[in-house]
């Protein structure tokens, strides 16, 4: 016999191979353990020091200029707006170019050399780093003052994370239609329905699940996105009070952050915290949201 | 008489209207998808045309140069690549054991099922942190926290250029740290992914000739799962190379060239972040090839990770 | 309860063994002895149990999440489910050929060469390698292209490089769970007539669908039935109605369902 003959089939734990496998699981669990601690121990900070800030004021007030009250800092009301406000508009023009596309790929040219060639340039979009969209927008928007006039504005902040956002939502929207069996098209296409009417009453409807699974995960992301902001739509202490607002300079929960975080004024800090604190809530609430509608409804094989 | 016009159903034979739409929403669809080309390619287009001042005028001589000075006009990013290249390579030579040790240890039957989910969740919840907000956990908690750690591998191993500088807080190190924590998400729920697309029937295989589970694992199963591994790597580079607000807060914003991993840095973005509001004539031209770089190297790992994705995918049908 | 007065010609004794998923019980109460060096089949309608019960004799269920089993299974005089058993040294006594033919996604070679490194394989591995080849009935179709990937070949020779690669790591009984399930009729025979020559050296376990081919190939033969679970409930429970040489079986069975099944009544 060429093997080592062990005529035992008892444990033997101090053989070389149980050893290692010993310690490798071990370390796996350890390496667990580390990828767990830092979303632990980030969320615990900012549930806490930043929780121990929010009150009513803190989400109501106007931000002061840093160094002119040592004590209060004002708060964040403007900013949790401004935030609102550019997502909307990122939503606004993102959602509908977005599923406009991933319908094209999936319904119209599954595999041609224009819609690989969409696919390819929607994944480098979606590696594109979010600073080089705010770059963009202060390029073509920005400094050439093309929007009536306005420099910094809402709008271009909201059109900078409209980038971030696309890429996402083409994907999502491709990758859900394409689960849409095509048994369902030729049933539509079976009973004479137009191209338009299949896609509009039977594939986009099988797929809306999925697709609002990945748009809650691109607003999510955009959301948080501070770099394509700071030289879009810069930074604004005070509220929007009317359409024209849009076209100037415009605060947000991100920039809030970043711009007081490096103050150095306890009260600004503390106001950046009471930021943190509400970004990542509303954050996660999103995004376990979007798992919750996607366990919800995914449209899989088993279920038609 | 027409027999369509005697039937009950009065679209017996499509309208005309019926058919501008069924074209137009073509028409529509086909635009919309090419916007992704159209916003891609002005980009580019954009940051090049934006850059060639700078470009005519230093060259290659740029990417060499740590020289950053409004006053007599003289711009190079030398510091800022190696600092980009230097912070993301390094985050990754940590991240990648973590992360894929991590999912190893979740695709594995090691721990019940829902403890290994919620382990998957938290890592990907990870991933919705914003970027600032971990930049604020860096500055104010985590910096702290490790500074005593790193002034103590500085007291030891002082004379060693790479830590030859005494931790004062902002620097390249934490930054590196809190690149670790951005990419782990990304390089864990990819390669969780993958190893779960093994067959089960090639660890079958093993296990039925009395391999043991770490022999499987890296003899048959991470072999089957490479590709996609890669390809993840891969992608937590291009992001640990584009990622700017954590790393702006923490790195310490300077040009000047260091070797100590414990001395203030810049990269690429950080700088963006940092000069480009308040910048105006040459180094705006400056910023905007420094800019060129950044997505010249972002998309380069991009393409490679989509390529190599589709190389090594193994037929094991 | 225990009765282990096991015959010495016996390789594995199964006493009394039921096995559950999660609450749900497969198959209970199975009581068997298999002779060494002898072919032995299990046959039986779908969900009797008899793949379960041929995957717990190499602890191959302890990939599957909350699959249990109770009773003993008794391999040389060793109950292997004792609380300080190594499973990985079971396995490496107790090898298995699967239903899918699953080479590794390496080349020829080294699918047979990677399970003879696992064990601790010191001889000369060419000669290793020709040999499990040749025993499993194909080294013609391989000799010519050893380095090439598992995966050129067909699916009938793909199983019987399982085999070689099972043979290679010279367990002392080899496992082979409906190993022709997913092969053509010329593949199969092949295959059958590899399991001839191998029982000069190993005690085989083979589960198969296919009678006839239970009736070709083994010594003896283990009837799986199922009854209802719960007369409202549904679900079913496998358990073994019959176990004896595979010529009495066939010509004489003892229980009527055994009757039955081999004459196509159900199944």
């Amino acid at each position: 016999m060429n093997y080592t003959s062990q005529k035992h089939l008892t444990y033997n734990p101090s053989l070389t191979r149980n050893i290692g496998n010993k310690a490798l699981t071990i370390i796996s669990a350890l390496f667990s353990i580390i990828s767990v601690l830092p979303l632990i121990l980030v969320i615990i900070y900012v549930l806490i020091k930043g929780g121990s800030y929010i009150n009513i004021e803190t989400l109501i007030l106007e931000p002061e200029p840093p160094g002119d009250d040592l004590l209060t800092a004002g708060g964040i009301g403007p900013a949790i707006t401004g935030t609102f406000i550019m997502t909307v508009i990122a939503s606004i023009i993102s959602i509908p170019v977005g599923v406009g596309g991933g319908i094209y790929l999936a319904e119209y040219s599954k595999s041609g050399r224009f819609a690989k060639f969409i696919r390819f340039g929607s994944n480098v979009l979606a590696g594109v780093p979010s600073i080089i969209a705010g770059v963009f927008i202060y390029a073509i928007i920005v400094s050439t003052k093309i929007l009536f006039g306005s420099m910094f504005s809402g709008i271009a902040g909201g059109i900078s994370l409209s980038i971030l956002m696309l890429p996402t939502i083409i994907k999502t929207t491709d990758e859900a239609l394409k689960l849409v069996p095509n048994d369902m098209r030729r049933a539509a296409f079976g009973i004479g329905a137009s191209k338009f009417t299949m896609i509009t009453n039977i594939t986009l409807p099988a797929a809306f699940t999925s697709i609002s699974t990945g748009v809650l995960l691109a607003l999510a992301r955009a959301a948080g996105e501070t770099a394509p902001l700071i030289f879009t739509a810069l930074f604004s202490r005070y509220y929007i009070t009317s359409f024209d607002d849009l076209f100037y300079e415009m605060g947000s929960l991100s920039v809030l952050i970043y711009n007081f975080a490096l103050e150095p004024y306890e009260a600004q800090n503390q106001l950046a915290w009471a930021a943190s604190f509400i970004l990542v809530v509303v954050l996660l609430s999103l995004n376990i949201l979007s798992r919750w509608i996607g366990t919800l409804g995914a449209f899989s094989k088993h279920k038609v | 008489m027409d027999k369509a016009s005697t039937s009950k159903f009065s679209l017996r034979t499509r309208t005309t209207s019926e058919k501008l739409i069924d074209v137009g929403f073509k028409n529509i669809v086909v635009a919309m998808a090419s916007m992704v080309a159209v916003v891609l390619f002005s980009i580019f287009a954009v940051v090049y045309y934006e850059s060639t001042e700078s470009i005519s005028r230093y060259g290659l001589r740029f990417l060499f140069s740590s020289a950053w000075n409004p006053v007599t006009d003289e711009y190079g990013a030398f510091t800022a690549i190696y600092g980009t290249l230097f912070t993301s390579i390094a985050s990754l030579v940590i991240a990648i054991p973590l992360g894929v040790g991590t999912a190893i240890f979740i695709t594995e039957n090691i721990i019940p099922k829902y403890l290994r989910n919620v382990i998957g969740l938290m890592v990907e919840l990870l991933a919705a942190i914003p970027s600032v907000v971990l930049g604020l956990w860096a500055v104010f908690i985590m910096e702290p926290f490790i500074r005593p750690f790193l002034n103590t591998i500085y007291e030891i191993f002082g004379f060693i250029p790479f830590f030859s500088t005494q931790p004062l807080g902002a620097g390249m190190m934490p930054a590196i740290l809190i690149l670790v924590v951005m990419i782990l998400p990304i390089i864990t729920s990819i390669s969780k992914d993958s190893l779960k697309q093994v067959p089960s029937k090639l660890r079958q295989a093993a296990y039925g000739i009395g391999a043991s589970r770490w022999t499987t694992i890296f003899q048959v199963i991470i072999p089957a799962a490479i590709s996609g591994i890669t390809g993840g790597v891969l992608l937590a580079l291009g992001r640990a190379m584009g990622e700017t607000m954590a790393v702006t807060m923490i790195i310490g914003n300077s040009n000047n060239f260091s070797w100590s991993i414990f001395a203030p840095s810049y990269t690429i973005s950080s700088m963006l972040a940092n000069q480009f509001g308040e910048a105006d004539g040459s180094q705006v031209s400056s910023l905007m090839y420094a800019a060129l770089i950044l997505m010249v190297l972002t998309l380069l790992v991009n393409v490679f990770a989509q390529w190599i994705v589709k190389k090594l995918s193994l037929k094991y049908q | 309860m225990s009765k282990k007065n096991i015959k010495s010609t016996s390789s594995v004794s199964l006493d009394n063994v039921s096995i559950a998923y999660g609450n749900s019980v497969a198959v209970k109460n199975v009581f068997c002895d298999i002779e060494k060096n002898h072919v032995t089949s299990f046959i039986g309608p779908s969900g009797c149990g008899k793949s379960t019960v041929i995957r717990a004799i190499n602890r191959m269920n302890d990939l599957i999440e909350g699959c249990k089993l109770s009773g003993s299974v008794i391999f040389e005089g060793i109950d292997i489910y004792a609380e300080d058993i190594d499973p990985v040294e079971v396995r490496r006594r107790i090898g298995m050929v699967f239903q899918q033919p699953n080479p590794f996604p390496k080349s020829i070679y080294e699918n047979i060469a990677f399970g003879a490194r696992v064990n601790g394989y010191k001889g000369n591995m060419d000669q290793l390698v020709e040999e499990s080849l040749i025993k499993a009935a194909v080294w013609d179709e391989c000799k010519d292209k050893l380095n090439e990937s598992g995966y050129s070949l067909s699916g009938g020779q793909q199983q019987r490089l399982c085999i070689a690669r099972t043979i290679a790591i010279e367990p002392d009984v080899i496992l082979m769970d409906e190993p022709c399930s997913a092969l053509d009729p010329l593949s199969t025979l092949k295959i059958e007539e590899t399991i001839h020559e191998l029982k000069k050296n190993f005690t085989i376990i083979i589960v198969t669908h296919n009678m006839q081919q239970a009736n070709r190939v083994s010594d003896y033969t283990a009837f799986f039935n199922t009854e209802k679970k719960d007369k409202d409930l549904g679900g079913k429970i496998g358990f073994l109605v019959e176990f004896d040489k595979t010529k009495n079986m066939f010509n004489s069975p003892k229980q009527k369902s055994t009757q039955d099944y081999i004459s196509g009544k159900f199944g």
